[in-house]
């Protein structure tokens, strides 16, 4: 009856013997936004229990793949493909790609005046469950206030007008709230950590770590090293020019936080890595 | 003006309407005068809105209206304006122009509060009704409609707070029109004499979805020096009738009057909600929300008069208009020379749901006077895709995301109603409205 529940009893099953939770493929992809080429050819795979960073410096088409993932408006998608256990993603709605398991922790989010944050992250719980089953409002109020609390956020939160008035660090933590309360099987986490203080970054990277299991794959996208001092990623991906120019492990990132880019684009012959060079 | 707006009521009528209800001498006087002014005088000119064919001469003047026992015998939509487990302990239910039910708490009566229908209180309380009756808010010759109102008043209210009453619990009053052919002169009298307090809500309802009427309503709010008046109204018209809605609010010294205000009508509306601060220190909040569909066509004027010295008046209009719906929004702060260190600040946002659908905000400061501060914002458009964006990112549908913004952006007037039944009634009448 009730085939999403269904699916994740038998993902359960799948991890007890070892395999893992979903997969997002990306292969070849190029975006465009307003005529203007941005990515050229991504190719990445994200499993369930894998954390990704994707890394480099500004300008380099890092959120572009994030925001056409989800299928931002602006984006257009002109070759390759993204595939969420082998279902064609790009033929999704952005509601469908979330209810499918696609989540997006996003740089900027929207400010809707009117729309409390609670009555928010109720329909968008709702949103994934069936007609009739929906989350009942005691045990919804329960799971939001002691992740409210996890997350080291003031319960007057729930009840301000989404992301209105919200500081930045606000605006982050909520992001992670609805993270922790819509338990995605892929996350892709913008920039979560610009403009954290270090006291919410601690707050917020304990939020994403709270997720990790080989059920939940994770990409994160940042320019800064700091926030993989307290997730540590098991791939460490460098985009230049609209590409993921270098992969590596871990040890990635310590040396792009202790050399900078400038050993890559030697390495790799690049001179501008923005994307508005070299197509 | 060329409409043909001959009335099949004459002096005979009238008289004769006024001499059946036992109404004083010099109120039977009135509406003859009144009635002599209707073929002089012009229609109203609401600003970029043209309703020289909108009909306001098609209509039955009398119908009488049965009294119920039990607010059970209401329709379902009259009780959703109740809350069963919570009903009020005032209420006055007009059906057609009767009253069907009226309770009042011993409370309030022994403090010397009056709530009770404008032919009582023409008896009972003839001078106070008499000292503010189309006297102080509006005059008899604004234009034809108003005079028409005077001449034809058939229904209404009369709501007096003695000085220093503090009344905690609100006043509800739903006028019913259950009539389909009947017009409705409502006349609504709000006096609050000093430093005394009240929370006052009103609901319009109407079934005429074919038969043509017409509805021509007059409020006039009084706020005695120091006075606080909280008032809201849902509006809910049916699509036969033409409406001609207008609140008035009159602020003496240190008084408030906030205004909260569901534009519901499904017909041709004419509304203005203006509040006059003459006393110093006077403030008001004039809060309305607008919900167009279908081919109406509304014309919405909200404004503050500011006379007095360090009035505040603060007015915040938002309107969603759907399929080929027509609306203008015209907003005007006016600060009279004298009103030193006055402020008018105004906000006026139309959101389009069509594309055929129009929409126009229309910003106006008038100012006469140096030391004041005003303030305004206007904004007509679609539902940002952002928005939309973000909220399907989690797994909202487009539907319910389109609902989430569209409640959002209704939320600043709603959430101010002052009875939780209203506003659920409300956001249920949006909801209708809107899907």
């Amino acid at each position: 009856m009730n085939v999403v529940i269904h699916l994740k009893k038998y993902k359960l099953v799948l991890g007890g013997i070892g395999m893992a939770g979903s997969t997002l493929e990306i292969k070849n992809l190029h975006v465009q936004i307003e005529g203007k080429k941005i990515l050229k050819g991504v190719d990445l795979t994200i499993k369930g229990g894998e954390f990704h960073a994707v890394m480099g410096p500004n300008g380099t088409g890092k959120s572009t793949l994030a925001s056409a993932i989800m299928g931002h408006p602006k984006y257009e998608i002109t070759e390759g493909s993204v595939h969420l256990d082998g279902e064609d993603v790009l033929e999704m709605e952005v509601d469908e790609r979330a209810r499918a398991g696609l989540f997006l922790g996003m740089q900027y989010p929207s400010e809707i005046s009117g729309v409390t944050t609670s009555d928010f992250l109720r329909s968008s719980i709702n949103a994934r469950r069936e007609e009739g089953d929906e989350i009942p409002l005691m045990k919804f109020i329960k799971e939001m206030d002691s992740t409210l609390d996890y997350l080291e956020i003031d319960k007057n939160m729930a009840q301000r007008y989404l992301n209105e008035g919200f500081s930045g660090g606000e605006k982050k933590r909520n992001e992670i709230l609805q993270l922790l309360l819509l338990k995605p099987e892929i996350a892709i986490l913008d920039e979560i950590d610009s403009g954290l203080d270090i006291d919410a970054l601690k707050v917020v990277s304990k939020g994403i770590n709270k997720l990790r299991d080989e059920n939940f794959g994770c990409l994160i996208i940042t320019h800064y090293q700091r926030l993989l001092n307290y997730i540590t990623p098991d791939h460490v991906h460098v985009m230049m020019q609209g590409r993921i120019v270098k992969s590596g492990g871990p040890e990635l990132a310590q040396r792009l936080e202790a050399e900078g880019y400038e050993w890559i684009k030697d390495e790799l012959g690049i001179e501008d890595e923005t994307v508005g060079q070299n197509a | 003006m060329t409409v043909e707006t001959k009335l099949p009521y004459d002096k005979d009528y009238i008289t004769q309407f006024s001499s059946d209800r036992n109404e004083p001498e010099w109120m039977q006087v009135l509406r003859l005068q009144a009635l002599e002014q209707v073929d002089v005088l012009e229609m109203p000119k609401p600003d970029k809105t043209k309703i020289g064919k909108w009909n306001f001469s098609r209509f039955k003047h009398a119908a009488k209206g049965d009294e119920i026992t039990s607010l059970t015998e209401l329709p379902a939509e009259i009780q959703d304006f109740l809350d069963p487990d919570n009903l009020p302990e005032n209420l006055f239910i007009q059906r057609n122009q009767s009253v069907a039910y009226a309770t009042m708490s011993e409370k309030l009566k022994q403090r010397g509060v009056i709530f009770t229908d404008i032919f009582t209180a023409l008896t009972e309380h003839e001078d106070l009704v008499k000292r503010y009756y189309m006297k102080d808010a509006v005059s008899i010759d604004e234009h034809r409609l108003t005079a028409l109102h005077v001449a034809l008043m058939n229904g209404g209210i009369f709501v007096y707070i003695p000085k220093n009453v503090q009344v905690e619990e609100p006043l509800q009053a739903i006028f019913w029109q259950e009539d389909p052919e009947v017009a409705l002169f409502n006349h609504v009298l709000v006096v609050a004499e000093e430093n005394s307090s009240l929370t006052y809500v009103e609901n319009y309802i109407s079934h005429n979805d074919e038969e043509e009427t017409i509805s021509n309503v007059i409020t006039e709010v009084i706020a005695q020096n120091g006075a606080k008046i909280s008032f809201g109204g849902v509006d809910n018209f049916a699509a036969g009738t033409t409406n001609y809605m207008n609140r008035r609010g009159i602020a003496y010294r240190d008084a408030t009057i906030d205004w909260a205000l569901g534009q519901m009508n499904d017909g041709h509306t004419v509304f203005e909600n203006a509040t006059h601060l003459v006393g110093d220190n006077s403030s008001a909040e004039s809060k309305a929300v607008v919900v167009g569909r279908g081919k109406q066509i509304e014309n919405f004027t909200t404004k503050s008069v500011h006379f007095g010295k360090d009035t505040h008046g603060h007015i915040l209009q938002h309107g969603v208009m759907k399929e080929k719906a027509t609306s203008i929004f015209n907003a005007i702060g006016k600060i009279e020379h004298g009103a030193t260190r006055s402020n008018a600040e105004q906000e006026s946002r139309v959101l389009m749901l069509s594309e055929k659908a129009r929409g126009d905000a229309n910003p106006i400061l008038l100012i006469d006077e140096d030391d004041v501060t005003a303030g305004h914002a206007a904004s007509v458009g679609r539902v940002d895709p952002m928005q939309l964006y973000y909220l399907m990112s989690r797994g909202i549908t487009q539907t319910e995301a389109e609902r989430l913004v569209i409640h959002g952006f209704l939320a600043p007037v709603v959430s101010k109603l002052p009875i939780a039944s209203v506003r659920e009634q409300l956001t249920k009448i949006i909801e209708r409205k809107v899907y």
